[in-house]
């Protein structure tokens, strides 16, 4: 917010005009994109810190409508069933704790692995020179353009032929070996570094294998962090195969257990508060990396790969 | 996010002396195996993800379309009947313009705001603080922003219906009105992703050099001709490629519908994915299904395409 009058962005500015409106509207229009984006989320929260019962008469109150924290404790069943319903719950326990594990695993499990290998084969693709590369990484690259559902009806039956329906390892399986955008991502940072010290390693002997761990991949320690940043991000939001595959107790991750919980509300009025607690819990992890690592994030979008 | 540039490559010329030092015998360039064998270690397990969960399974399902299929028992080879029975589908001619209409609402709104919010953005404030909570909306699930607007949209108790009756309007059935459900819909999707876009826009405005807009200053030119000759023409490789990727991953929306409407109400909301996924998981019809999604890739094939052609996206004026 302070760079708004440094003197920089005045020569900048494509057409210097003096007419400060202008720049009071554009500061206006800016100010309320942001509030457009922000707001809802305080309302999320005033809405889990409020009582079911209270939110129709208090429907545009500001603040919590009778301040209670009893919709967390129902998402993290500290509430007794009966407690629960009393409060506009559903009575129905949903296992938040198990969702979260779920969704930790998930998430940690194929970030891990996806962009572990996908740097292997992007250096492949970009320091190693063998015939058919270019045709290679066309193929993987085209993959890109196949759009999800398509592969998730085979696929579902593939791990539905291999018994892992409803398991951790039928989740992660299609998303451990490699996505095609972390390839692509990986391979223009390794075509842009030096090759100096990758020289004189191998004039030293050493071998690739070698040369990857020790040098490449310390090298490579900042796009790999955004990169697995990335990537946790979008498998922590995943809805659609996690709905197809992890459908049990032991294998449903949050996304799917939110829309659960929506559902499992009684007849009547929804539970409002409990469901907007659930997703605000939800939520929490992508908001804490924000939190730590918005600037890497922020810097990370609009990369297209030439820079 | 994936425009291909062709880089300098840095193993072309550095390759050649090493390997003559190394065997003894003189370079022959890469015109034989090269470093093949290390490459195979190095993309091994990149290939096995590959072909098991991209090339069998695209082949699996152009074949399965052309099947009856159940689940249980194998498929049955039923030639283009799938194919046939869409075609006088009224379910599917539904979906297709229930998407299309979604795809146009979504895309227009959205383009729109993210490119006047990236102008905004490259104007008068680059902080890193403003684009972050642009992107917040974006960041979160797609089944959180259909929860949080859900709430809001309540017909009842929801904060936005309670400011609509503020200014003496009548209440909108976001949700529960056919004529309001795939508005809704584009909507929700279009505050998730307006930052996100806006981004990638401001990103391409970053990167047309201050000469340019220097010269068209010197020689008089006005504000807004400046953007429809200089900055528009100079944004093209980026807008089209976030049109394409926005369209492609637009005609694609499911999570959204299937948290909130569930296709309803009647039909409003039964977008291609949605009703793919009915066809294929809840009536177990997985040959109709894949049918479905072939012809869902097809479009997203040819949408791409056309745009790609007829926008020129893989070039630019900069050059």
């Amino acid at each position: 917010m302070t760079t708004f009058t440094s003197p920089k962005n005045a020569v900048r500015r494509p057409l210097r005009r003096p007419f400060n409106w202008r720049r009071t509207i554009a500061l206006i229009l800016l100010a309320v994109a942001i509030a457009v984006s922000i707001l809802p989320f305080y309302w999320v929260l005033r809405t889990a810190l409020s009582s079911n019962g209270s939110l129709a008469a208090n429907s545009a109150n500001l603040l919590p409508a009778d301040f209670n924290l009893g919709a967390f404790k129902r998402v993290f069943g500290l509430q007794s069933a009966s407690e629960a319903i009393a409060e506009g719950g559903s009575g129905a326990s949903i296992n938040f704790w198990q969702y979260l594990w779920n969704s930790l695993l998930f998430s940690g499990i194929t970030t891990a692995c996806a962009v572990f290998f996908s740097s292997m084969a992007a250096y492949a693709f970009s320091r190693l020179r063998w015939k058919g590369r270019d045709t290679v990484f066309s193929l993987f690259l085209a993959t890109m353009l196949v759009p999800p559902i398509f592969t998730a009806l085979p696929n579902f039956l593939l791990i539905k032929n291999l018994g892992l329906l409803n398991s951790m390892l039928g989740l992660v399986l299609p998303y451990l070996f490699m996505t095609p955008f972390a390839i692509f991502f990986m391979r223009q940072f390794f075509l842009n570094m030096s090759r100096e010290v990758e020289e004189a390693a191998m004039l030293d002997g050493a071998k690739h294998w070698r040369i990857f761990f020790q040098i490449i991949m310390p090298n490579a320690a900042a796009p790999i962090a955004t990169l697995a940043l990335l990537t946790f991000m979008g498998q922590w939001n995943e809805y659609f195969w996690p709905l197809l595959v992890g459908t049990s107790e032991e294998s449903r991750v949050l996304t799917v257990g939110l829309g659960v919980f929506k559902s499992q509300s009684p007849q009547g009025a929804p539970d409002w508060s409990g469901l907007m607690a659930a997703t605000l819990v939800s939520a929490t992890p992508v908001l804490i990396l924000f939190a730590i690592f918005g600037k890497r994030i922020v810097n990370s979008i609009g990369f297209n790969g030439t820079k | 996010m994936t425009t291909l540039t062709k880089q300098p490559d840095p193993g072309l010329s550095a390759r050649a002396p090493r390997k003559s030092r190394k065997r003894g015998k003189p370079s022959d360039g890469f015109r034989g195996i090269g470093d093949l064998k290390v490459a195979l270690f190095f993309i091994a397990p990149a290939m096995v993800g590959l072909i098991l969960f991209y090339l069998v399974p695209t082949i699996r399902g152009i074949y399965l379309s052309f099947t009856e299929y159940s689940i249980l028992g194998d498929p049955e080879w039923i030639g283009a009947r799938n194919y046939e029975r869409i075609a006088k589908d009224p379910l599917f001619w539904n979906a297709l313009g229930v998407t299309a209409e979604y795809v146009v609402i979504n895309i227009v709104l959205q383009t729109a705001l993210a490119l006047g919010l990236a102008i905004l953005m490259h104007r008068v404030a680059k902080s890193t603080l403003i684009r972050g909570a642009l992107l917040m909306p974006y960041l979160m699930a797609n089944v959180i922003a259909a929860l949080l607007w859900f709430w809001m949209l309540d017909y009842q108790i929801g904060i936005i219906n309670q400011i609509i009756e503020w200014t003496g309007l009548p209440r909108v059935a976001f949700f529960g009105s056919e004529q309001w459900a795939i508005p809704t819909q584009a909507l929700i999707n279009t505050w998730r992703h307006m930052g996100y876009t806006a981004l990638l826009i401001f990103a391409g405005l970053q990167a047309i050099p201050n000469s340019v807009y220097e010269a068209a200053s010197i020689d008089g030119s006005k504000a807004l001709n400046t953007f429809r000759r200089i900055t528009l023409p100079l944004l093209r490789p980026v807008l089209v490629l976030v049109l394409v990727v926005t369209v492609i991953g637009s005609f694609q929306v499911f999570d959204t519908v299937a948290v909130t409407t569930a296709g309803g109400p009647v039909n409003a909301t039964r977008v291609l994915q949605f009703y793919i996924y009915q066809r294929a998981f809840n009536e177990q019809d997985f040959g109709y299904g894949s049918a479905l999604a072939v012809i869902l890739f097809l479009i997203l094939a040819v949408v791409a395409f056309i745009q790609m052609k007829f926008l020129r996206g893989n070039q630019s004026d900069l050059d």
